[in-house]
């Protein structure tokens, strides 16, 4: 990226920590100063100087290290990090080497003046891979991804040579609500012949989306989602301890019964596929979701006068879900009830109609 | 808020046990939003929002155990009705109630014990005890149908000295909780049974030992602090020479001098004292604390606050008890003092649930000082204001962690803070905090009064003063011991009176299962920070364990392993599922099978352990390998292995 190509940092107010999305990076060598004019009333954001895998950059004061390094372009796997809630930083997969004690969470942290980065150093790699496998050792990865720069976990299990089947062969699941009634601070104990995972039956209990807990990563963004970073229902949280914490309404009960507004705001935001639409789960039940054949249709929400916009997936001329784009202006990638299920309107045509 | 909260209603003991907690503090109920009756015409007209409505997240772990000590378990009626009360969300408070073990939310016996199965309890003998207890009491947890009492194996009870311990907690109108040992099994039954039938005459002060100074408590308390008594003792100077519910022996042994010092010398000289004496924290940490008080009296920020940490959950640690039991007066005068000095108003004192005991005694101590003019609005007379709240724990001993601790006393889970901001600058509250153990601010007065300087002729150059140690295991007398700081470990034991039965020593672990072991050759070792840093050890907060020739150490470690695998908070994934994996291997080594050859096993042990050290969130997962890793070192734990 040339310094004149720099992105501009035109979007960026200042703030004491910056609390939405990471700020556009603006990026040019420190021997020049960085005078690019912003928008009127708005001012070019404060600039600090640090080393990232040994080149000298200046990034805005209050990004991310993550958006630090991928605004020059190096790819640093994510998976609880998403663009539209306040960083977790539980995963750990995108730990970054800023010379400390320990490894640094790049989504979380922020950088800092003088800050020396390495983003792929055996130390690095090490925990990277490491937690790559404690995760596919314990969870069904297999839909994981989203959030990942290339789309898919795979890439990552291959290039740090994540090898999960080294703790054993995976052990079976669990009946149903079973992993829901654990008790804190006692566990079953283990032989150790297999390694356990938090494989469960999935929880159907309404016609809009399922969870499939076998592939939580307990990313926590749900929980956010349905929190204080968007909807404020506040259905859900993380219950339980250690192994067996997980995503859980009060007492277990079933989402009719609880604070769930059916916004769908949570499987926007899901990283692994444990939250589905029920269209999009019976279809992959079926064996007949075509992702590559489906048409995504962006179009504007007709409900209320928000204007909202939707991204329609329409497989076998049907709607299937409905999508938000994060970066969106009005939704951040949000909906509510309406706008993300209130589609089979669209779908009922007069008989003989139906087809073609 | 605008909350979904399940329409269903709470018991009257429920009701009694909410309201009569919470009423006292934020007032009865204003109407059907906040649990009191529903009545359209007035509750259909009014909307509160704003300071008004705002959430008393902070009081719900005291309210979970208002519960718990009156009903036994956490009903969904009672968190409807707290989450009215408190204006929070069902589902969080149920996250919260989940987390920790000492809080049950389904229906179970209103009398359980809580059996350790720790380190030094195994070795006197846990595991017999709950056979026994399977045997007589069913299944730990399960019940059979209509008993009136029930148990569970438990984490380390910080009662040590006396294994096997048990706590016994008994519901209802006046609830008993007691920590004691030795137990059998008949004897756990007996202490059940006695709770479900002798309500009446128990007194929670009075502990196996009662209060009052004689002779006799004299001798048995050297069962437990055995220099109990004895000269040259800083810390435990008291302990034994007074009664711990009594103010008046407190303030005729040289209580309340230091504060009166302190007052008189003014904060900014306070602080520099702590900072000249160079006390580094006893909670494992070895932070100076005049750095800290300095740091959180230059913020500007208010209100300030001091956090005591007396979630002493580390097994094979209990220094803390003997000073919270014994000489209570201690930790509230110098909270005081650290309050004066840093301009907090408040101290929180979060002491572990599993010390009922102490909490009765410091609360006790608490009470007598506030009618005294020595806590309160105007303390002394001096013109400052100090109060102290005690904050029961939940049995989590991840809330002995400096970020936990602050989630905790907030109401929510007790886990770690990730992005982390320096306490002295945002800690409780996102307050400008203070965040001492218990034995380092035990050693404020003594600063005070002496000079810092004076207290820095103590001890090595990079350990000052006195320290604590809490010995058990193969000693002939296990308990707390307070030694200077350059004692050699053989020196220590023998201050215990060496390895019980004449035998040898196999290991020894140092600072608890976040510490690690080391075999007979480090027996020579100076005891100080500097010393076990240079071996590659740690002091933690002074547990030493002690096992002789005899000890099966894989069992011990995979116990260690299984402990973390409880403890993990499952936050991030270095350690919620890295201690898993640790814990099967362990299991796989214990039983004799490894995975491919031994080796294998120890390079996939140190494998897990670097990635949990680098990539953890907090100090637990950076450690949980530490202790399984030098403990197969030693030698011979792995002989016969897989052969």
């Amino acid at each position: 990226m040339s310094d004149e190509a720099a992105v501009g940092a035109h979007e960026v107010e200042q703030h004491e920590t910056w609390i939405g999305p990471d700020p556009l990076i603006y990026t040019t060598s420190p021997a020049r100063s960085p005078k690019i004019p912003g928008p009127p009333g708005r001012r070019a954001p404060e600039l600090l100087e640090m080393t990232i895998d040994g080149v000298p950059v200046m990034v805005p004061k209050g990004s991310s290290i993550l958006a630090a390094c991928r605004a020059q372009g190096i790819d640093i796997p994510t998976l609880c990090h998403g663009e539209t809630v306040e960083p977790e930083g539980v995963c750990r997969l995108c730990v970054v080497d800023s010379g400390g004690k320990v490894l640094t969470p790049s989504c979380s942290a922020k950088v800092s003046q003088g800050m020396n980065v390495n983003t792929e150093n055996e130390r690095v790699r090490h925990s990277r891979k490491l937690v790559l496998e404690l995760l596919a050792s314990s969870v069904d990865v297999d839909l994981a991804g989203p959030a990942l720069p290339d789309q898919t976990i795979a890439t990552y299990m291959a290039r740090y040579g994540a090898d999960p089947e080294r703790f054993g062969p995976r052990g079976g699941a669990a009946a149903a609500n079973e992993r829901d009634e654990r008790h804190a601070g006692h566990h079953h104990i283990t032989d150790g012949s297999t390694a356990e995972t938090v494989a469960q039956p999935v929880k159907i209990d309404n016609d809009l989306y399922i969870r499939d807990y076998s592939k939580c990563i307990l990313c926590y963004k749900c929980v956010e989602a349905c929190g204080v970073d968007a909807q404020n229902s506040f259905a859900i949280s993380v219950a339980g301890r250690g192994f067996d914490a997980r995503i859980s309404t009060e007492f277990n009960v079933g989402l009719p019964e609880s604070a769930c507004v059916y916004c769908g705001n949570c499987i926007n935001v899901c990283p692994t596929g444990a939250l589905m639409f029920k269209s999009e789960f019976d279809l992959r039940e079926a064996g007949e979701w075509r992702p590559e054949e489906q048409k995504v249709t962006n179009t504007i929400c007709p409900y209320c006068g928000v204007g909202c916009t939707l991204q329609l997936h329409v497989q076998d001329n049907s709607i299937v879900k409905v999508l938000s784009p994060a970066g969106s202006e009005v939704t951040s990638g949000n909906l509510c009830v309406k706008g993300r299920f209130g589609f089979d309107f669209v779908q009922v045509r007069p008989k003989g109609q139906r087809e073609g | 808020m605008d909350l979904r909260i399940a329409d269903i209603v709470p018991s009257p003991a429920e009701r009694d046990a909410i309201d009569g907690f919470l009423t006292p503090l934020i007032g009865p109920a204003r109407g059907g939003w906040d649990g009191g009756a529903f009545d359209v015409a007035v509750d259909g007209r009014v909307a509160r929002g704003g300071h008004d409505g705002r959430s008393n997240r902070t009081l719900l772990l005291p309210v979970f155990h208002a519960v718990m000590d009156r009903v036994g378990y956490i009903s969904p009626a009672a968190l409807a009705h707290i989450c009215r009360r408190l204006t929070v969300p069902p589902a969080e408070a149920y996250g919260v109630a989940s987390f920790y073990a000492l809080f049950v939310t389904n229906p179970q016996p209103r009398a359980v014990a809580h059996v350790c199965d720790d380190m030094a309890c195994r070795l006197a003998g846990a595991e017999k005890v709950c056979a026994d207890l399977e045997r007589d009491l069913g299944p730990a947890g399960h019940p059979p149908e209509g008993a009136t009492m029930t148990w569970h194996r438990s984490p380390c009870l910080g009662q040590c000295e006396r294994a096997p311990a048990a706590l016994v907690t008994v519901a209802g109108e006046t609830p008993i909780r007691t920590s004691d040992g030795p137990n059998d099994a008949a004897r756990i039954v007996e202490r059940l049974t006695d709770g479900l039938h002798g309500q009446d005459d128990h007194d929670p002060l009075e502990g196996p030992l009662g209060t009052a100074p004689t002779d006799e408590r004299m001798a048995m308390l050297r069962r437990i602090i055995p220099q109990a008594g004895g000269p040259g003792l800083r810390l435990l100077a008291r302990v034994g020479r007074i009664d711990p519910t009594s103010l008046t022996d407190y303030l005729a042994n040289d209580g309340y001098r230091a504060l009166r010092a302190a007052i008189e010398i003014g904060p900014e000289r306070v602080i520099e004292e702590v900072i000249t004496a160079e006390v580094l924290g006893r909670g494992g940490a070895a932070f100076p604390a005049g750095r800290k008080w300095a740091s959180a009296r230059a913020t500007q920020a208010w209100p300030k606050n001091i956090v005591c940490n007396a979630d002493e959950a580390e097994p094979g640690t209990f220094k803390d008890r003997a000073i919270l039991e014994e000489d209570p007066f201690s930790l509230v005068e110098a909270m005081t003092i650290a309050g004066f000095a840093v301009g907090a108003e408040l101290g929180f004192v979060y002491l572990r649930g599993e010390y009922p005991l102490a909490e009765a005694r410091l609360q006790h101590a608490i009470d007598a000082a506030r009618e005294r003019g020595l806590l309160g609005a105007d303390v002394m007379s001096a013109g400052f204001a100090f109060d102290i709240e005690i904050r029961r724990g939940g049995g989590a001993y991840v809330c002995g962690e400096g970020t936990a601790i602050y989630e905790s006393i907030e109401g929510k889970r007790g886990e770690p803070r990730n992005k982390a901001a320096r306490s002295t600058t945002a800690g409780l509250f996102q307050k400008p905090t203070v965040l001492n153990n218990v034995e380092t601010l035990a050693n404020v007065p003594s600063i005070i009064l002496e000079g810092g300087t004076a207290y820095a002729n103590l001890g090595t150059k990079g350990s000052k003063g006195h320290k604590l140690f809490s010995i058990s295991g193969h000693v002939e007398r296990p308990g707390v011991y307070e030694a200077e700081f350059g004692i050699t470990l053989r020196d220590l034991i023998d201050l215990a009176g060496g390895i019980a039965g004449g035998k040898a020593v196999k290991a020894i672990n140092l600072g608890g299962a976040a510490g690690v072991f080391v075999g007979p050759e480090a027996l020579h070792m100076p005891l100080t920070f500097e010393h076990a840093k240079e071996a590659g050890a740690t002091l933690g907060a002074g547990a030493i364990v002690v096992f002789d020739e005899t000890t099966d150490i894989l069992d011990i470690l995979r116990r260690i392993a299984e402990f973390f695998r409880d403890e993990s908070c499952g936050q991030c994934v270095p350690c919620r599922v890295g201690t898993v994996r640790q814990e099967e291997l362990l299991a796989r080594l214990a039983a004799g099978r490894p995975r491919g050859s031994v080796a294998d096993e120890i390079a996939l042990l140190n494998d897990l352990g670097i990635a949990m050290r680098d990539a953890s969130i907090c100090g637990l997962g950076q450690t949980a390998n530490d202790a399984l890793a030098s403990g197969l070192k030693l030698h011979g734990v792995l002989e016969g292995v897989g052969a």
